[in-house]
């Protein structure tokens, strides 16, 4: 019997703490663990006892990456459960705070954290020390630092925004801060055009699972903050149905919880590859003629080409921005007050958080207080169709050296753009060769 | 015009020691004398490289978790040192101080002059306050800073 093993002890250009370990025995896959060894943070349970106000700050604490995706599941969330309408121009400042968040992520991830995958380098620094490269990174890091801008412009700092509340903003930016921003929108257009153009060229490794693709859906935007979860199999529920369809489990290797259809079993995926799957004629304009002239075609299966999406996710990121500053009026108010004497209640939410679906709900007591929270970030959804990929993937790379193994096995877990600090309630790889 | 000279404290109040380099910016801009600008910073690498863009003299100062005795102080002439890379790991950026160093080197986007102060942390579970060592150690390198900024200036 021959066990051989690929071993990821710490998992590089990943947000967070975890490993891989892979085990072979007689060149049959036996055991795939993702082990995510960055420790529990209990959020939900120190949510409880808190006034329903505090929460948007809290759980902004969760991601320093996608800190606005649990603003806006929970403020919604909120909103539902103390049957408060945010006044008009809230939910397009929404929006574009969300654009933001998910310029700097998407914008980090595209160039800083995957293109070294398919570039032969170790980090996007090494690339940078490569003339030919330098203006790909150059066009990642202003990239990341407009969605920078436009998170500081709007709430206040590039990092946990402080600016979000139930009923809507604290105070919302005045018009001229963000025509401001308006030329760099308007570059940073066109080098996302470029960069897809650029991702198209790239050797994709060839790999097609059969994924179940879920994402939000709404019938004339491209998915943030409303609409029904829909999947690829034609599950069609509204949000606040997600419990009866999806649920959580314990596994013992890992300190995040897995994720599965409650009617099918199925596992599923979230993210870039399912919202554009179920959500390309969504698209902004712009996005949606550069994926025509690469000749794109759906769905898109290979977890891989996920960067080509978060590419096309930019463009529409940034041509929607440039539409939301140039018809922006400031809200005034800025925020429905809740009305004082609210009974218990309880609401529930999901919204798009870059890595996919972010799903919310509090139960308020009548004093305001939270009584229950539940939180079912992205990553952990996704986690479970890691390990299957993997699964999958490693028998076709056996006639590699275990390095190049080793190295393709991250690279496929990178492609989740996998957030375990959100996860953890997550990565190191072991590839084993019995 | 940017400032000739600006102290950038790094990290986050809310999990233990890593607020040390926040705490030593503020106490820095209580008592320095030299024209200096002070910013305090999440860590977060793009706004950073954005933030000592134009600045001719930089000391930033963060916590670090290396596994070394806390409390233990170092000091890095960015020009002159390679940033250890699991250094300041320290951070939910993916993409954090000693990156950002690096990065902005092979970019030719390092300030002339960039001094970074390390603290190695204890304790950076949730909650607010600092170890009683490293809130010592934050003293020690205040007087240093001060003395080098006032010196520098």
């Amino acid at each position: 019997m021959a066990e051989r093993r690929i071993d990821v002890n710490y998992l590089a250009r990943v947000e967070g703490e975890g490993a891989l370990r892979v085990t072979l025995v007689d060149d049959q896959v036996t055991e795939v663990q993702l082990n995510i060894f960055e420790p529990p943070r209990f959020f939900e349970a120190f949510l409880r006892g808190r006034g329903y106000q505090e929460v948007v700050d809290i759980v902004s604490r969760i991601c320093g990456i996608c800190p606005v995706a649990y603003q806006m599941s929970a403020v919604h969330a909120l909103e539902h459960a103390l049957g408060v309408t945010p006044p008009p121009g809230v939910r397009a400042l929404r929006r574009l705070l969300y654009l933001g968040e998910w310029i700097e992520s998407h914008g980090l991830h595209v160039y800083m954290l995957h293109a070294p995958d398919f570039l032969g380098y170790e980090s996007a620094i090494s690339m940078a020390a490569n003339p030919a490269l330098r203006p790909l990174v150059e066009r990642g890091l202003r990239t990341k630092k407009i969605g920078n801008q436009l998170m500081t412009v709007i709430g206040g700092r590039e990092v946990h925004p402080v600016s979000v509340c139930v009923g809507g903003f604290y105070r919302g930016p005045r018009p001229g801060e963000l025509q401001a921003l308006i030329p760099e929108l308007e570059w940073a257009l066109e080098a996302a055009v470029e960069t897809v153009r650029w991702a198209a060229t790239l050797d994709y490794p060839a790999f097609t699972p059969d994924y179940e693709f879920v994402s939000l859906s709404h019938s004339d935007e491209y998915p943030f903050n409303e609409g029904r979860i829909v999947s690829s199999t034609g599950l069609d529920i509204p949000m606040e149905a997600y419990e009866q369809y999806f649920v959580e489990e314990q596994v013992a290797h890992s300190n995040a919880l897995h994720s599965r259809r409650a009617d099918t079993g199925a596992n599923y995926l979230v993210g870039p590859l399912a919202r554009l799957n179920l959500n390309f004629d969504r698209l902004s304009p712009r996005a949606q003629a550069v994926a025509r002239e690469i000749g794109l075609r759906l769905p898109l299966k290979n977890p891989f080409m996920s960067l080509l999406a978060r590419a096309l996710e930019l463009v529409h990121c940034f041509e929607e921005a440039l539409q939301i500053v140039a018809g922006y009026v400031e809200p005034q108010p800025s925020r429905t007050l809740v009305p004082a004497g609210f009974p218990a209640g309880q609401g529930a939410h999901a919204t798009e958080a870059p890595r996919g679906l972010l799903y919310h709900r509090y139960e308020v007591d009548e004093h305001g207080l939270i009584a229950l929270a539940k939180i079912v970030p992205p990553t952990s959804q996704n986690l479970r169709r890691v390990e299957l990929d993997l699964w999958e993937y490693v028998p076709g790379l056996l006639s590699l050296p275990l390095e190049a193994a080793t190295l393709r096995c991250e690279q496929l877990v990178r492609s989740y753009d996998p957030c375990i600090s959100c996860a953890t309630h997550f990565l190191k790889l072991d590839l084993i060769r019995v | 015009m940017p400032p000739s000279t600006l102290i950038l404290g790094v990290g986050n109040d809310y999990c233990g020691d890593d607020a040390v380099g926040l705490t030593v910016a503020r106490r820095v801009q209580a008592r320095v004398t030299a024209p200096v600008a002070v910013r305090e910073a999440t860590g977060e690498g793009a706004a950073l490289i954005d933030a000592w863009q134009g600045v001719e003299n930089v000391y930033l100062i963060d916590a670090v978790y290396s596994g070394g005795e806390p409390g233990t102080i170092y000091r890095f002439e960015a020009q002159t040192t390679t940033l250890p890379g699991k250094f300041f790991h320290y951070s939910t950026h993916a993409f954090s101080v000693a990156e950002a160093i690096e990065l902005a080197r092979a970019l030719g986007q390092l300030p002339p002059h960039l001094v970074v102060y390390g603290i190695e942390g204890r304790n950076f579970s949730a909650g607010v306050g600092l170890s009683p060592e490293i809130d010592n150690a934050a003293a020690e390198v205040l007087s240093r800073l001060l003395r080098e900024v006032e010196n520098h200036a």
